[in-house]
């Protein structure tokens, strides 16, 4: 009776020191956040108090004069991560749906493997290829299609070379939740004489909707703050885009270029830039949240 | 779990002891002259053993990085003015020249074919001439056939030392050009396309028919790509090699250039190649450890004399004699360790 008692106490001592481990670990997460916004707000101080709010507005970026405008980045980062949405989302949709609902495991599998490959590939691999082999194809094809002489750089080039990228990411996650849409739900459906289409739209789609919805922010996640895929491709220039063949920057392309050489004011622009990117990133969380919350309560659920 | 802990701690002891106990000299800065570097610091090591790193991070960079003192050397395309030497306690001495030249990919235009002046390269760059068979350009190159083709021009996407020496040609040859845009080791380019560093912009190059850009001379010989005759001062053309790279050198004055300052762009003599600059090594005049402040010294006097060879091979000029001599000499009257001096003649 005493040893159980003692195993007791012991139980509930390590119950204790779990615990602590668990809050200081979840707390450090926070802590962590919070230590990068503030550091990134104190080193951007100096730029917030030069240019204000025409910061944000201002396409001028000349380095001679320190005069600095985030628009071209800003813009810049919003188009490419918009036009690898319009590329991905749809594309890895069906295919997800394809994998889940109608191939046969002899096929599913081996392209369910080699997507999850494709997630691991790093985005070196993606800039390399997107400038020996991506950029030429792209100046052929413009040049065939519409006759215009393109040099092959900018925003679509990102944009589908970002698509490419978060593809796998986006289908690996919408083809797990399709997999966990229960199977009565579906048969049920299909037994009261609905098409495929009608159980993916009715069924699949707002069963999973919680789910699809984290895979397009999870992509999109990604699309926002990717550096390197882009920083080969998309022509390195401070110009807020004209047309998809344009070329400019993003704000993740204009830190790598600009950190290792930034000195004074240009070092406190490069941080608030950081910041924006930051903060574009936490917005679309909050409002993927706020979405989720809305197509929650529009299921039912409570 | 506890022994593969111990066996990992001994290993990792094991791999950094030599690093530390050996003489280890850290060095950081310009791309420009990174290709010599390079070579010197593999045949420095097995000449005498002591290891030297450089990291080709870029001019400011290294500024930054020797006036923190994370690195034991800085090196800078761009020369600080003696004002700024002094405050940070810093000696600048020069390394090496070399050439900043133009590299064009148009159909039809061989090695050295085409020929441009200063102030129609202000031109292009200014995105005022768009064409290739512009008047301007017809004009100073009667009898090639230039095609119809709109120009892209390629600039540094990153800042860069190279981006100053040529800039700083630009706004010499072009009054519209210092007005508008100006020299900086980044500036507001009026049109083109970016590239990172040196490889980048002959990637960019290569890959866009009807490009423009700048770029270090070896890098443009590596990679093959076609240069420009320029223009120079005394109203000669000019193909960029050594010979002309060495002329422009050939007319500075460095006695009289406080802290070695000196711009070699659109300088006198016939055979001067127009966009010539000069890279720099900063360190500090106060050093902590005498035995390292001598094995650097020792490094930087065998790279004049016994790296001389390497980097005219690779299309870089060696400081001359007289001036090196003069940079010995400033070393024994301006290094010091604890209050001892580091050089001896």
């Amino acid at each position: 009776m005493a040893t159980v008692k003692k195993q007791f106490l012991n139980h509930n001592k390590l119950d204790k020191v779990f615990r602590v481990i668990c809050v200081s670990a979840a707390l450090l997460i926070c802590l962590i956040l919070a230590g990068v916004l503030v550091q990134l707000l104190y080193y951007a101080l100096p730029a917030v108090k030069r240019f204000g709010f025409n910061f944000l507005v201002s396409s001028n970026w000349d380095p001679v004069n320190h005069i600095y405008g985030a628009l071209p980045a800003i813009t810049g980062t919003l188009l490419t991560t918009a036009i690898a949405l319009l590329i991905a989302v749809p594309v890895s949709f069906i295919v997800a749906m394809y994998l889940v609902e109608s191939a046969s495991p002899y096929v599913s599998a081996p392209i369910g493997f080699a997507l999850d490959l494709l997630a691991a590939v790093p985005s070196i691999i993606y800039g390399m290829w997107g400038l020996f082999v991506f950029i030429p194809f792209m100046q052929k094809l413009v040049r065939i299609m519409t006759g215009i002489t393109f040099n092959g750089y900018g925003f679509l080039t990102s944009g589908i070379i970002l698509a490419l990228m978060i593809l796998p990411f986006i289908c690996a996650i919408m083809r797990d939740v399709f997999k966990m849409v229960p199977p009565v739900l579906k048969e049920a459906a299909f037994g009261a004489g609905a098409t495929s289409w009608e159980v993916t739209c009715d069924i699949n789609m707002k069963y999973g909707a919680g789910g699809l919805l984290g895979a397009i922010f999870l992509g999109l996640g990604r699309a926002v703050g990717e550096t390197m895929a882009v920083l080969f491709v998309v022509g390195n220039i401070q110009a807020v885009p004209r047309s998809l063949l344009s070329s400019g920057t993003t704000i993740a392309a204009t830190l790598a270029n600009n950190f290792s050489e930034a000195e004074g004011i240009l070092k406190s622009v490069l941080f608030e830039l950081g910041l924006i990117l930051l903060l574009i990133s936490l917005a679309i969380q909050i409002v993927a949240q706020l979405w989720l919350n809305r197509v929650r309560k529009q299921m039912g659920e409570k | 779990m506890k022994r593969m802990l111990i066996a990992g701690l001994a290993a990792t002891a094991a791999m950094s002891s030599p690093s530390t106990s050996a003489a280890t000299l850290n060095g950081a800065g310009a791309s420009f002259p990174a290709p010599v570097y390079r070579i010197w610091t593999y045949n420095y090591k097995q000449a005498s053993g002591a290891k030297v790193n450089y990291q080709s991070v870029g001019s400011g960079a290294g500024i930054n990085q020797i006036k923190s003192k994370t690195v034991d050397f800085g090196a800078s395309d761009k020369p600080l003015k003696k004002v700024e030497l002094d405050q940070a306690g810093l000696i600048q001495f020069p390394m090496l020249m070399g050439g900043v030249v133009i590299v064009v990919n148009v159909p039809g235009i061989a090695n050295n074919q085409l020929k441009l002046d200063g102030k129609t390269l202000a031109d292009i760059f200014g995105g005022k001439i768009k064409k290739w068979n512009d008047p301007t350009i017809m004009k100073l190159n009667p009898g090639i056939k230039l095609p119809a083709m709109p120009v892209t021009v390629v600039h540094r996407s990153d800042g860069s030392g190279t981006t100053w020496i040529f800039t700083t040609y630009l706004s010499q040859v072009s009054s519209v050009w210092e007005k508008q845009v100006g020299s900086g080791k980044a500036v507001k380019w009026p049109v083109g396309i970016g590239g990172q560093k040196n490889p980048g912009i002959a990637n960019n190059v290569k890959k866009i028919p009807g490009s423009i850009g700048y770029i270090e001379y070896t890098y443009a010989v590596e990679s093959k790509i076609p240069t420009v005759q320029l223009k120079n001062k005394a109203g000669k053309f000019v193909k960029p090699n050594l010979n002309s790279f060495q002329a422009a050198g050939a007319n500075a004055d460095w006695k009289n250039a406080p802290g070695y300052y000196m711009v070699l762009t659109d300088k006198p003599g016939a055979a001067t190649w127009p966009i010539t600059g000069v890279t720099y090594i900063l360190i500090h005049k106060e050093q902590r450890d005498i035995a390292k402040a001598k094995t650097l010294l020792k490094y930087f006097d065998w790279c004049y004399k016994e790296g001389a060879a390497v980097a005219a091979r690779l299309q870089y000029v060696p400081i001359p004699k007289p001036v090196v001599e003069m940079v010995e000499k400033n070393w024994t009257r301006e290094i010091s360790a604890n209050g001892k001096k580091v050089w001896q003649p």
